[in-house]
């Protein structure tokens, strides 16, 4: 503590008493930069340049370097938006669950317009990714607390509480409830070994016999590439390095992915015993979890859980009373960018950088944190390496298929009469879970998100397995009354605003892609758009930096082979037509002037003309 | 100890450590880039260098080489490619050639008349971008940013100053200076700066200077930018 008050001079008392508080907090450290603007915004409602000033004086910081992490990260402000702001959550789920409808009605509720700062500085509206609320939607975030099941109600009681300037903490609790909704639970979600079991068990076998356990698990990354986690855990180990860190990727940003949230939610030991075990196995003293911006919420929930578990022994030094073994996690929160959730990037991010994937090779395992090697695993990969350590390799590869061993959580939403959470063994055909689900007239699936693949009803005897249809977790049902060229628009837009900006094609092309399905979308497609769309999709998926360029095309290139009428309803010309439309562009001159009249349009005048 | 590899299929050695790029300039091959520089660390972003290697495409710039790779690079495939770079690099800014100092001397420019660049093809953009004047000696004009990082990079690795950044992401990503109040006049960049040396079109251009060498009688207008063994230093020396 001492000694930064005397760094931090000559700003304004309030904003420099957050950055005080956050920069002792983070023991003057620069590589928590994110943490420290996090909570300096938590206490701003933005990031005010005197806090720039004082985060420079404090770290030994260029402005440049704190400017250029703020404004990678979409939840950090470097402009005022409001005491309260709101964002509604925009995946596909929440569009069809009316969330447009809502938003309009809060913003005409409070005077606003999308995407501004009301007058008197009190509020803001806009959209953003989704925020993992997929089978209780519509939801939004304010000031980055979810609210899911919205409507018209709720967003009355919202703007009421805004206008009269409550404090968010005293909103009635029930608005932030989040459910779990497990319907299904098999060997991860139904067991629930109570806390320290599985990580005595693992002690008891040894680092080496565990290791060799991880291997004939046959587990594999739940975060959807499948490598093999004994492999991964074994690589790092042999890695030489001055330390090695086991990173938890928490950052869900799959849109229509949810599974992440619920394990923390309700298995959070198991996450946590799971990175414990990784320690052990790998040597680590140092662990991290990266939790999206948009689980704010489980937060403090996290820090309880991690502070029993020290109590315990189960974190800290000397855990289980065993010499040597000392570790310990911290919690990293994101700040709404998709990206981060690629595990370079994600690295980046922890070491308080932009969030831009590195060139690779060298990998994390040998190259990660600090350059040093380290683990990064999904959420449910470490949860599932508890059943391991348990119960041993063997009993664990006996599950689900020969290429893909153990059970899969599938976070269900759209279409279905019961969305939620689902535990199945791998093998499990995508007709089975509609039917477990409850889903009828089922159009499509699309199954691990945007980035994933879209299924047609031909496809649903496939089977989710890394070998048939791999999947991080999400599964969107589509029913007959859903226009899938609105599905794939949907996706687009999404990775138009996650694209990091780094490399040309997926930084220009994943906006020219966007452009084209509004081009489509407003009536002045031609198949010459199409051959357009194959050849952007050709250059993001051979030229980009990252798997987010080269994914960016699939949702377009998927619903265009399986759905194409919805398509070719679109294509209202056979020859091009630019995309720009001279009456449509004097639609802003029309509404200030109030007229609509014959002598406003231009097309229509001219038409009348020739 | 001399390795070697191939590059559509001309012979090029390399020393451990080396890239693509590295040797293939070293040797007299060009190959088409905008991020890339031989004083600084590769970045690897404008994808421009991007070659074809077992059929897989990769950047140049940060792919070590190794001995009896098969590298090809002057295809007409892959020039498709990178021209459809430059002009995604020319729709996302506002590139007026006619009326921009640089013409002649601009790597974008050059390498896309190289590439066949005859039209934007995609639509422009036309985003607002701010030109800063602020400076008694420098211009800065966002317009013409291609996002290259080189003057990030030379001024955090040469001139000490970490005098700009990339702040913003996707497609608004920009250039930021290293000042509470934006402005180019308030950094302590001076005209000696090498950050302001090694942009490859024109985002910095000289106030009390211009025109020296009259348009039709510069480096790219002399040849293309592929003639050049070393462009990068014949700009330098410009």
């Amino acid at each position: 503590m001492t000694g930064v008050s005397t760094l931090v001079s000559a700003i304004p008392e309030a904003v420099a008493a957050a950055v005080e508080a956050t920069v002792a907090r983070y023991r003057q450290d620069p590589h928590y930069i994110l943490q420290m603007l996090r909570e300096i915004q938590e206490a701003c409602d933005w990031i005010p340049p005197e806090a720039i000033d004082g985060l420079q004086q404090a770290l030994h910081l260029p402005r440049t370097k704190i400017e250029g992490v703020a404004g990678f990260y979409a939840f950090l402000y470097l402009r005022p938006r409001g005491r309260y702001r709101v964002l509604f959550s925009d995946n596909i789920t929440d569009r069809m669950l009316g969330n447009m409808e809502l938003l309009r009605h809060m913003c005409e509720r409070l005077w606003i317009e999308r995407g501004k700062t009301s007058e008197d500085g009190l509020v803001s509206v806009d959209t953003t990714s989704c925020t993992g609320m997929c089978d209780q939607g519509p939801a939004l975030l304010v000031n980055n607390y979810a609210i899911a099941r919205l409507d018209r109600q709720r967003v009355d009681e919202i703007c009421e509480l805004i206008r009269n300037k409550v404090a968010l903490a005293a909103w009635p609790r029930q608005f932030f409830r989040v459910e779990d909704q497990v319907r299904r639970e098999d060997i991860l979600l139904g067991g629930a070994p109570a806390p320290g079991e599985a990580l005595a068990a693992g002690c008891a076998r040894g680092a080496q016999a565990l290791l060799e356990q991880m291997k004939a698990s046959k587990l594999r990354g739940r975060g959807g590439a499948g490598f093999s986690t004994g492999l991964k855990w074994e690589a790092c180990r042999d890695a030489e390095g001055v330390a090695h860190y086991v990173v938890c990727n928490a950052d869900e940003g799959e849109p229509g992915t949810f599974k992440d949230r619920v394990l923390l939610a309700a298995h959070a030991d198991l996450v946590f015993e799971g990175m414990t075990l990784c320690a052990l196995a790998v040597g680590a003293h140092k662990g991290m979890l990266y939790l999206r911006g948009e689980y704010r919420y489980l937060l403090d929930h996290l820090h309880t859980v991690l502070e029993r578990r020290r109590r315990a022994q189960l974190l800290g030094a000397g855990i289980l009373g065993r010499r040597g073994f000392d570790f310990d996690i911290e919690i990293h929160l994101g700040a709404g960018a998709y990206v981060c959730g690629e595990e370079s990037a994600l690295i980046e991010s922890l070491e308080g950088k932009r969030g831009t994937p590195r060139n690779r090779p060298p990998f994390p395992v040998t190259h990660g944190y600090l350059d040093q090697p380290t683990v990064v695993n999904n959420v449910e990969t470490f949860a599932a390496s508890c059943l391991v350590a348990l119960h041993g390799g063997d009993w664990y590869a006996a599950i689900g298929t020969s290429a893909s061993a153990g059970t899969k959580i599938l976070s269900v939403s759209g279409d279905c009469a019961r969305p939620g959470i689902y535990e199945y063994p791998f093998g499990v055909s995508v007709r089975e879970v509609l039917s477990a689900c409850g889903a009828s007239d089922t159009q499509a699936v699309q199954v691990s998100g945007p980035s994933g693949v879209c299924l047609a009803a031909a496809d649903f005897d496939r089977r989710i397995a890394f070998e048939d249809i791999p999947t991080a977790g999400a599964f969107m049902v589509f029913d007959h009354r859903r226009d899938m060229f609105e599905v794939a628009r949907n996706f687009v837009h999404f990775f138009a605003h996650e694209s990091c900006g780094f490399c040309t094609p997926c930084r220009v092309g994943t906006s020219l892609l966007r452009n084209l399905m509004d081009k489509l979308n407003n009536g002045h497609g031609s198949p010459y758009d199409f051959t357009e769309i194959e050849k952007l999709n050709r250059i993001l998926q051979a030229m980009s930096h990252c798997g987010l360029g080269h994914s960016a095309c699939n949702p377009v290139l998927d619903t265009i082979a399986k759905f194409r009428s919805a398509y070719e309803r679109r294509l209202q010309h056979k020859e091009f037509r630019p995309a720009f439309d001279l009456d449509w562009a004097l639609e802003p001159a029309r509404r200030m002037t109030g007229r609509d009249d014959a002598g406003a349009h231009f097309a229509k005048r001219s038409a009348e003309e020739t | 100890m001399s390795q070697s590899f191939s590059i559509d299929g001309k012979t090029v050695e390399f020393a451990d450590g080396q890239t693509i790029i590295q040797a293939a300039l070293a040797a007299g091959v060009y190959i088409p880039h905008l991020c890339y520089h031989p004083e600084f660390k590769p970045h690897g972003s404008c994808k421009l260098c991007t070659v074809a290697v077992g059929g897989r495409e990769i950047a140049a710039c940060t792919t070590l080489a190794q001995a009896g790779m098969l590298v090809e690079s002057d295809t007409p495939a892959l020039n498709d490619e990178r021209r459809a770079l430059t002009q995604m690099l020319f729709v996302e800014g506002n590139h007026f050639c006619p009326s921009c100092e640089r013409s002649g001397e601009c790597k974008l420019q050059a390498t896309a008349y190289d590439l066949g660049m005859m039209t934007a093809h995609f639509d422009h953009f036309f985003p607002n971008r701010p030109v800063d004047a602020s400076h008694p000696d420098v211009l800065l004009d966002l317009n013409r940013c291609i996002l290259c990082s080189l003057c990030v990079r030379a001024s955090r690795d040469v001139d000490g100053k970490n005098a700009f950044a990339l702040s913003g992401r996707g497609i608004k990503t920009h250039l930021i200076v290293n000042a509470k109040s934006g402005r180019l006049a308030d950094t302590d960049v001076t005209l000696e700066d090498k950050a302001l040396h090694v942009c490859p079109v024109g985002v910095f251009l000289r106030k009390d200077k211009g025109f020296t060498v009259p348009i039709g009688k510069r480096v790219f207008d002399l040849k293309p930018i592929s003639a050049y063994v070393d462009a990068t230093a014949v700009l330098a020396k410009e």
